[in-house]
């Protein structure tokens, strides 16, 4: 027999939106509306970075140019997510993959297109820019 | 630095806790702690509170849990290191005591998690990591973190569902044991394998419950040791603490943890002793692979070998390195704050060979015992090394 839940006072609500500056990193999110991926490569110490950064953490240098990603990796690893947070509730079980980009950096995206099962470690992928029905600007990786 | 001994340790009844408000469940850890210690809150110099909040309603806990347990006057903060919270505010307490700065000093860890729902529970802690590239387009879960080490060690490695379910079994076995944890249920390799997935391959019974829950430990220098005659101190021989990088996608591997490397690596060298020195330890086992990559990364094993050691059962009662003897973050329950105090309080308890029931005390050789607390995904990690 289930027990009575002992009693509780309902708090004031809290919510929170918070506004995240990007002037630094604008290039990033212009390009997802193009179609392309881009991110930062320091001039100084040719170290590329992703995500685009606007100060490099390797040599600390603030001159940096931005690069257009291949997008072509090998996933390194992966999951599938049917337990969503809060503001997730509203979408299909999704698959969050992290893959090795030619260039040399690591991306985190959805993985689209393939199903769990037929979905391994070494899949090649490609990264594609894409703006959501809701105009959000996100980017996944689809099987090449 | 000053020789800083546990001499003090306290710890609230984990679980469901709605019976009670964020003070009154800290109460229960705080008051056990200062008659284990013959002391009382007026003896207290500095309270280090680690607590993560956002799930209950207080803004300043640490002066809402001082004020309740009569510590208000004391030097205070509160510490956040994610679900390394608790071994934070104890490394910043032994440092406060080890400088010579104050005499005795308290680390304190409360979390009250259930105030909220599973979503909403699941939305905060996805958040632990790097919100904007991880979370804000692709909803990361805390489960989903694991899971991404998970895929990755069971394909370098050929570590199985089977093995993750055997660290699940083995917590549960011990927790059962354990008046204080969350869970007092024996479970099957087969009730793990048939649970429902969480974030795959990570399934219900891979994951640590939602947990409310508090502990306390004492701290006091070795004239405060001499002076308050205390019989038992279990001396604080090493700490160690390190860090890695807040987006996952800028680490090297996903078989480990290199924070936990590191901070093993500081604490064994501030301790003198190695990983085979070590009679029991507790590990971050927030999910079953942690516990596995825990094994490799602290030293207790080889890399890639840590399925292996569960497989063998050398991480059980008469076995090589007993681990989570007390049921683990995984059936003890994992209230984020109070977890590295608690493994305080479990290790003080069975150093002074003072666990009831007597089938939990773990025997000792080198009266050694190792705490490895992980913070996020190895975006922090505290490890402490204590000795009778």
């Amino acid at each position: 027999m289930a027990k009575t839940p002992p009693p509780t006072l309902k708090s004031k609500p809290l919510s929170l939106t918070y506004y995240i500056p990007t002037s630094k990193t604008q290039k990033f999110w212009d390009g997802i509306k193009e179609g392309k991926i881009y991110t930062t490569k320091c001039k100084k110490c040719e170290k590329l970075n992703f995500p685009p950064v606007a100060d490099c953490p390797t040599c600390l240098s603030s001159d940096m140019k931005w690069v257009e990603l291949s997008g072509e990796g090998e996933i390194e690893t992966f999951t599938h997510i049917p337990v969503k947070p809060a503001s997730f509730q509203s979408y299909d079980d999704y698959t969050i993959a992290i893959a090795r980009l030619n260039e040399g950096v690591r991306v985190l995206a959805w993985l689209t297109g393939v199903k769990l099962a037929d979905t391994k470690v070494g899949m090649k992928v490609r990264l594609v820019a894409k703006t959501t029905p809701e105009d959000m600007l996100t980017y996944e990786f689809v099987p090449i | 630095m000053r020789k800083v001994a546990v001499i003090g340790v306290g710890n609230a009844k984990f679980g469901v806790r709605q019976d009670v408000n964020l003070a009154e469940l800290t109460f229960e850890a705080v008051k056990p702690a200062f008659e284990d210690a013959g002391i009382t809150g007026k003896d207290v110099d500095f309270v280090a509170l680690g607590s993560v909040g956002a799930w209950y309603e207080e803004s300043l806990p640490v002066v809402v849990v001082s004020e309740y347990c009569g510590l208000t006057g004391a030097g205070v903060v509160r510490c956040e290191a994610a679900c390394a919270s608790g071994s934070s505010a104890l490394a910043m307490a032994y440092l406060d005591v080890a400088s010579g700065h104050d005499d005795i000093a308290m680390a304190i860890g409360v979390e009250k998690m259930r105030e909220v729902d599973t979503p909403t529970i699941l939305e905060l802690i996805g958040r632990a990591g790097y919100y904007l590239w991880e979370f804000h387009n692709f909803g990361m879960t805390f489960p989903a973190y694991y899971a991404l080490h998970a895929t990755a060690h069971m394909a370098k490695y050929g570590t199985t569902e089977e093995d993750l379910a055997l660290v699940s079994v083995k917590n549960h076995k011990y927790a059962n044991m354990n008046p204080i944890a969350h869970f007092h249920r024996e479970i099957t390799v087969k009730d793990a394998l048939e649970s429902p997935v969480i974030a795959w391959p990570l399934k219900l019974y891979d994951c640590c419950p939602v947990t409310d829950g508090a502990a306390a430990i004492v701290l006091a220098s070795e004239e405060k040791v001499k002076e308050l005659k205390i019989d038992t101190p279990v001396w604080i021989e090493g700490v160690g603490s390190s860090s890695g990088t807040a987006n996952l996608t800028n680490r090297e591997s996903y078989v480990g943890l290199t924070a936990a490397v590191l901070a093993s690596r500081r604490a064994f060298k501030d301790a003198g002793v190695g990983p085979n020195d070590v009679d029991v330890a507790t590990v971050h086992d927030c999910f079953t692979i942690a516990e596995i990559m825990a094994y490799e990364d602290i030293g207790f094993c080889r890399k890639g070998e840590g399925a292996k050691l569960i497989r063998e059962g050398q991480t059980e009662i008469g076995g090589k390195i007993p681990v989570n003897v007390d049921g683990g973050l995984k059936a003890k329950g994992h209230p984020i704050g109070a977890t590295g105090c608690s493994m305080i309080y479990e290790l003080t308890k069975q150093l002074r060979e003072e666990v009831e029931p007597r089938q939990r005390q773990v025997p000792l050789k080198n009266y050694i015992a190792l705490a490895h607390n992980v913070g996020g995904t190895g975006h922090y990690c505290y490890v402490t090394i204590l000795r009778r």
